[in-house]
Formats: structure tokens, sequence, C-alpha cells
């Protein structure tokens, strides 16, 4: 039986890289007349579906799409996110508890 | 028999007419390669060309490095084969980790086209060695992902090792500032405009070589990279090894 896992793959720049997009966010805040923000970090955020046996298999093919592909580890860092779990033969939806892991650590 | 080199077609390059334009000026043959082969049709070395690889989605030239034709220029590099990417070309082969480091997004955010000026740092690399007299090389840029980024460690040792082989400069040759300097064009680390990798045959740059090679373009001062390619590869045709410099 396999069940299909949904995913949210959160790519961020790591501290320390140059993010102009964020800077760019940051600087136009005074426009809208919003003060006391910083920090502004510009990233992406990819949510797939992987069909596999269990959750740690379909864990194993995000991470590795996630680092081959959806970042680059000199200057990227991702943390992967469940967001559900549908069973093939059931085929109910039972949300899991969101739950976040970090990998390629942002440091 | 002119020496067969590969220019790679990926779905969005736009410099490959140009390239292969300005490989047949240096008296090579040019040899399209197309993304989905994987066979090399025995050329002597390979451009990547500019432009937009598989639309820059994710990451400018993540996507093309995965292509079947990647794989095969991979296993050129390792073989000791010359490569040489321009632009688009260079993220390609950044991402492919066939030259160290990365493309940032420029610092200033825009797309930026138009004209800069680049020193050559290694004046006795097959990439380089028919670039002519020592002095600031004018040539195009086109780009919104060139800004140059690798950690310091990376950086020392790539100037240690001579692996920096342009910087952007200005008229008089000073090198360029990291901020806020027009003549360092996106904020690049050290104003370096290309590297090369440690083993030393392949190479990547920004700026367009191939858009700077006839006079009446503005500028030929980019056709002195394109016969340097095209004559160490000919120095070095049928055997894959870094071919030794050609008769200067």
């Amino acid at each position: 039986m396999t069940t299909e896992y949904r995913f949210a793959v959160n790519v961020l720049p790591k501290p320390g890289i140059l993010d102009p997009q964020g800077r760019a966010v940051e600087g136009s805040l005074p426009h809208l007349g919003i003060e006391g923000v910083a920090g502004v970090r510009v990233g992406r955020r990819v949510e797939l579906t992987v069909a596999a046996a269990d959750e740690a298999a379909a864990r194993a093919t995000v991470e590795r799409l996630a680092g081959e592909l959806l970042s680059n580890p000199l200057i990227e860092a991702f943390t992967v996110e469940l967001l559900g779990a549908t069973s093939s033969t059931i085929s109910a939806t039972s949300p899991t508890s969101s739950s976040t892991s970090s990998v390629g650590a942002a440091d | 028999m002119p020496v067969r080199i590969g220019v790679v077609v990926f779905p969005g390059s736009n410099c490959d007419r140009d390239t292969t334009h300005a490989v047949e000026l240096a008296g090579g043959e040019p040899v399209e390669l197309w993304h989905e082969e994987a066979s090399l049709a025995g050329v002597a070395g390979i451009i990547i060309p500019g432009g937009f690889a598989y639309g820059d989605y994710i990451r400018a030239g993540v996507i093309a490095r995965f292509s079947p034709v990647m794989r095969s220029v991979a296993a050129f590099a390792a073989d000791g084969g010359l490569i040489l990417g321009i632009c688009n070309g260079f993220q390609v082969l950044a991402e492919a980790g066939l030259v160290p480091g990365a493309l940032l997004r420029n610092r200033g955010l825009r797309f930026v086209g138009r004209e800069v000026r680049i020193a050559v740092e290694q004046p006795e690399t097959p990439f380089t060695y028919l670039a002519g007299p020592r002095r600031p090389l004018r040539m195009p840029i086109a780009h919104g992902e060139g800004c140059y980024f690798a950690d310091p460690a990376t950086l020392d040792a790539l100037e240690a090792s001579g692996g920096v082989l342009f910087r952007y400069v200005h008229a008089d040759g000073s090198v360029a500032g990291e901020i806020d300097d027009p003549a360092n064009p996106n904020g690049s680390l050290r104003a370096i405009a290309g590297v090369r990798n440690a083993a030393g045959n392949v190479a990547g740059l920004m700026p367009h070589p191939e858009r700077a090679s006839e006079a009446i373009l503005g500028s030929d001062d980019g056709f002195g990279l394109i016969r340097s390619f095209v004559e160490s590869a000919a120095a070095g045709a049928g055997t894959h090894r870094t071919p030794e410099l050609a008769t200067r």
C-alpha cells in the first residue's frame, strides 16, 4: 500500500548571503508607513505530493530533490514541512499534524 | 580540417547563433549539441552559450544541469576536456559544480544590459592566451543574476591558485569596487567576472566575448578569448586532455 504525502519545501538564502530582494522589501516599507520591521528574507516555497510506502521514504525523496534541485547548498538552506497524507486504498484524508524539520542547517 | 567546437543548445538559449558565428570567425567548425542528446559528436571543446535555459526557472542554470547533454559535459570535463560557459552558460556550470561559486541576483536587483570593461587576470590560460596586449577589454553584459559569490575561504583559494580569470575594472584598468561602483555592474565579490576550475580546463564568465568579436559590433575585444578557446581546443583535439598552449 502506498500513501500520498503532501509536502512543502521552503527555501531561503542562508544568513549572511546577500538578499537584494529582502532588502528591497525592507526599503519599501517606509513608503507604506510601516516601521519596526527588519530581517526580511525572500525565498521560495514549493508544494508537492509524493507517493511512497511510508513517511520516511517520502521525506527522503523530498530532501533529495530539495537539496539537488530546489536549493543551491552554497547559498540557500531549506526546510521540509509535511502538510498531510492520503492513503490510496482507504482514500481518506488524514492531515497529520504539520511538522517541520530543518535540513541543510542555516549556518 | 577545422576543429569541431560543440555549442550546447537548451530551450531558452539565445546566444547560440552568435557563438557559432564567432567560432566560425575563429576558424572552428561549430557543432550544435541539443540538450536532449547525450552525444557530444566528437567535439574537441564545448561552449555553453548565453540565454535563459529552461526559462531560468527555480534558479538560473539549475534545470539545465540535469539535462542529458550536461551529464556528458560533466564527463567531458572530468576527462580534461575544454569547456567555456558564457553568461547563462557560466550559471549552468556553477550550478553543476564544474566551476566554483554561485551567481546571485544582481545587487541592484535589475537586469543589466550594457558594455563593461574586464581585465584578464591570467593571460597564460587556454581561455585567454590570445587576448592580446594587457588592457581592459570592452564587451557587453546582459544578465539579472551575475553577482559572483563564494565563501571567503573559496575566494582566497581561487585567488591563490589563479582561478580568477577576469575582473570588472574601470577604464584605467583599476579594479572595480564591490558596492556602488558602476564599473562592477552586479556587485560581484572582489569584482570577479569569470573563474576557472582547479584543473584549469573549465571556465565561465558573465560578459559576452562572442558579442564583441567583430569591429562592426562596437568592439572586437572579445574575439581574442574565442580564438584562444578554438586554438586551444585544436591543439588538444581528439585527446580530451587539457591542451598545452599553442605556440604563441
